[in-house]
């Protein structure tokens, strides 16, 4: 008599993508536990960087130094996080502006509850020891006491 | 570590459970015992290897298994020159169909213990099978296909 097999199967796709000089440049910061933004023509610091200004299509070079602390301009609260999300407890998906910033940048926050999330409030990364290069050299922000 | 960042690692993975059915199932479990078995259709005749239950021809169950030998000959190939991320495969390799005495359908395994220049639609193959201890329910418990002399 047979009975039916089953077994784990993983389709897996080991990707590798070049990140350019602008995007580089941020993610050697990150690295090296600095945040930094790029100017657009209009004034305002994106972060994350662009290459070319959204408007006027120019390449940007003026790097500005921000945060590392930031606001959180939106946020969305995941109770059961998936595998390989930031954080394997409870936490906020949020938009996340530094201090010196006018764009936002979406990450993960170590909120606690979501009683203790809000809109406004301010957070700073918790930086990983071992930084590859990489968005996830920020763990997560915590929120700033006070 | 002063280098810029040049690149990241973006992989993605899909993680399924894969259910074989009835007939691959039977199959795959003949295969853990060194035999390969197929399914002749009642209608047509025709040996399918893996066998799936049913003629794709006739669309009738195939119920009558059919034990086949591990030697066939090489219907077609490709020699591989491109390595590719987790591959343990010695450059370069050959990937055959290759149809076993007695079934109507190829499949694909590796051609090796030859040069990829040797290999001939038409050749004589017989299957290297890896040390029974390492056997499952797998076609990967055969290593791979040598050439033979009949």
């Amino acid at each position: 008599m047979s009975e039916v097999l089953s077994a784990p199967h993983r389709l897996e796709f080991p990707y590798r993508r070049s990140v350019g000089p602008v995007l580089g440049r941020f993610l050697t910061g990150l690295r090296d536990g600095r945040v930094e933004g790029i100017r657009a023509r209009d004034g305002r610091v994106l972060v994350p960087p662009q290459e070319y200004d959204p408007i006027t299509a120019e390449p940007l070079d003026e790097w500005v130094p921000v945060g590392p602390a930031g606001v959180v301009v939106s946020w969305a609260w995941i109770a059961e996080p998936l595998p390989k999300q930031p954080l394997t407890r409870p936490f906020a998906w949020a938009l996340i502006r530094f201090d010196g910033a006018d764009t936002a940048l979406l990450h993960a926050v170590d909120g606690g509850a979501p009683e203790q999330m809000r809109t406004g409030m301010r957070v700073t990364p918790r930086w990983r020891d071992e930084r590859a290069g990489d968005i996830r050299d920020i763990e997560c922000f915590v929120p700033v006491a006070g | 570590m002063s280098d810029p960042v040049r690149s990241i690692r973006t992989p993605i993975a899909l993680d399924y459970r894969y259910t074989p059915g009835l007939a691959s199932s039977r199959f795959l479990r003949a295969v853990a015992e060194g035999r390969l078995i197929g399914q002749r259709c009642a209608a047509c005749g025709k040996v399918y290897i893996p066998p799936r239950g049913s003629c794709p021809t006739d669309g009738v169950p195939t119920e009558e298994e059919v034990q086949l030998a591990d030697r066939g000959l090489v219907t077609t190939f490709c020699v591989v020159n491109v390595p590719f991320t987790g591959h343990a495969i010695e450059m370069p390799y050959v990937a055959a169909s290759i149809l076993l005495d007695g079934a109507d359908i190829a499949f694909q395994h590796l051609i090796q213990g030859v040069p990829a220049s040797d290999v001939r639609i038409g050749m004589r193959v017989e299957a290297v099978w890896k040390p029974r201890e390492q056997w499952g329910p797998s076609l990967e418990n055969i290593a791979h296909f040598r050439p033979c002399a009949t």
